[in-house]
């Protein structure tokens, strides 16, 4: 069930990163939904499905955008297991902490997907300052979709709430 | 359960998925040399492999060829022993002749050098007795050898026949106990008779006190015993003592090795005292000394 959660999630952070994403911040590459539902999905279930959901969410990407498969596999791969290890290992339920998490783990996806282009000799990337900008805004959308997810079941069982009260 | 076992060893399920996209990322990318990365670790990591199980085999092959090498030699060595033993005996044999062809040689030139008639004999046995110092030889009656015929040696006098058989004889050694022969000093001329001392030396008897004789001077034969033909070398003076009286007592170390013959010559010619038959006075042979007596 969880792993149908996952595969969900996943598809539809695809479908948005490949059809809104580009409206919300300047430029297509400014936010990375898949890096955000796999830290979310790494903070909430533990390393071991952090993990997974990193090699499934990357190969998907680089198999859609990237030239060489892998790459984003394994950078998200390790981004979804440390954030899965951070996970366990602290509280994460604030959402500064989650700024917190969300933001560092772009910055190690893009270190580990940079330092990998770089090592291998295929492309060189200069501005290091899209990084930050990136990392923002992951962090962002990842604490609103945090709070939007944990609000969710509070506002179904007040309504259904009110409705009864309505009924009487 | 597996599940459960997967996220309580979270670490490796990591590592093996990180395992699995460096060999995807390394399937995708060429090298500088234009060969993708994963043939060429592959190949580089499958190369030392190889390289250490052909320095392994190529151990053990080295080791076993050395083993194989050391039996070899070791078969080798055997063999080259042997035939350095061989070797060795068939120069000892070869040495043996040539000594042989010397003393031979020798006889044959002290045959030629003399005006006697010889028998060559070769010498068949000995006895080692201290009482009796005689020699046997291969020739006898048959090849005209008598009793009392002198047998000499390149080196000197070696003894006398005493009995002749039919096949051989047997001599009767100058170093006998029993045995004697008239001598002279051969630089001073002094004269005396030679004995046989029985320890394998010399004495010469009978020397005045007043003749002049010294360590070093040559004895040779005079030939008034009627056996031995006169110059003949009997050896050399290696004391000289004072018996008392009137005469010397003189040791004389024998000038022929008898441990060292092989081949003497009999002298047929018939003796008289002083020389050949004919040619001495009297005409009669007198033993020296016979087994039971002496010349005295």
């Amino acid at each position: 069930m969880k792993a149908a959660g996952v595969i969900l999630a996943i598809t539809i952070a695809l479908a948005l990163q490949t059809t809104l994403a580009r409206y919300v911040v300047r430029g297509s590459t400014a936010i990375d939904l898949m890096l955000v539902v796999v830290v979310y999905v790494a903070l909430t279930s533990g390393p071991v499905t952090g993990l997974l959901s990193g090699t499934l969410a990357g190969l998907v990407q680089d198999a859609l955008y990237s030239g060489i498969v892998g790459i984003g596999g394994l950078a998200k791969t390790i981004v979804g297991f440390a954030a899965g290890v951070v996970g366990t290992q602290f509280i994460v339920t604030a959402p500064l902490p989650r700024f917190v998490v969300f933001f560092g783990a772009t910055v190690v996806h893009e270190v580990v997907v940079r330092g990998l282009y770089s090592l291998l000799g295929l492309r060189e990337f200069g501005n290091y300052a899209s990084v930050i900008g990136q990392a923002t805004g992951n962090a962002l959308i990842g604490v609103v979709a945090f709070q939007l997810i944990e609000l969710v079941p509070g506002a179904v069982r007040g309504r259904r709430m009110a409705k009864t009260r309505l009924r009487r | 359960m597996a599940l459960l076992d997967i996220r309580q060893r979270s670490g490796y399920l990591f590592a093996a998925v990180m395992i699995g996209h460096v060999l995807l990322i390394s399937a995708q990318v060429s090298s500088k040399r234009g060969v993708p990365v994963l043939e060429e670790v592959t190949f580089g990591a499958f190369a030392e492999v190889q390289r250490g199980a052909f320095g392994i085999l190529a151990g053990i092959r080295g080791v076993w060829s050395g083993y194989l090498d050391l039996r070899q030699v070791h078969e080798e060595n055997a063999a080259l022993r042997d035939a350095l033993g061989q070797a060795q005996i068939a120069l000892q044999e070869q040495r043996a002749l040539a000594g042989r062809a010397r003393g031979l040689e020798a006889l044959l030139d002290l045959r030629d050098r003399t005006a006697l008639q010889t028998v060559a004999a070769g010498i068949i046995g000995a006895t080692a007795s201290p009482d009796f110092r005689t020699l046997t030889i291969d020739k006898g009656a048959r090849d005209g050898l008598r009793q009392d015929m002198a047998v000499i040696a390149p080196e000197g006098v070696v003894g006398r026949v005493v009995m002749p058989s039919a096949w051989a004889a047997k001599v009767q050694l100058l170093i006998d106990r029993n045995a004697a022969a008239g001598a002279l000093i051969e630089r001073s001329r002094a004269q005396g008779v030679v004995l046989g001392a029985g320890d394998g030396g010399l004495l010469m008897e009978y020397v005045p006190e007043v003749a002049d004789i010294a360590v070093g001077d040559v004895v040779v034969t005079s030939g008034i015993d009627g056996i031995f033909p006169k110059g003949f070398v009997i050896g050399r003076i290696a004391a000289i003592e004072h018996a008392g009286g009137a005469y010397r007592r003189i040791v004389v170390e024998p000038a022929v090795d008898r441990t060292r013959l092989e081949d003497v010559l009999v002298v047929t010619t018939p003796m008289t005292p002083e020389g050949p038959d004919g040619a001495a006075e009297g005409g009669g042979r007198a033993p020296l000394k016979d087994a039971g007596g002496g010349t005295e």
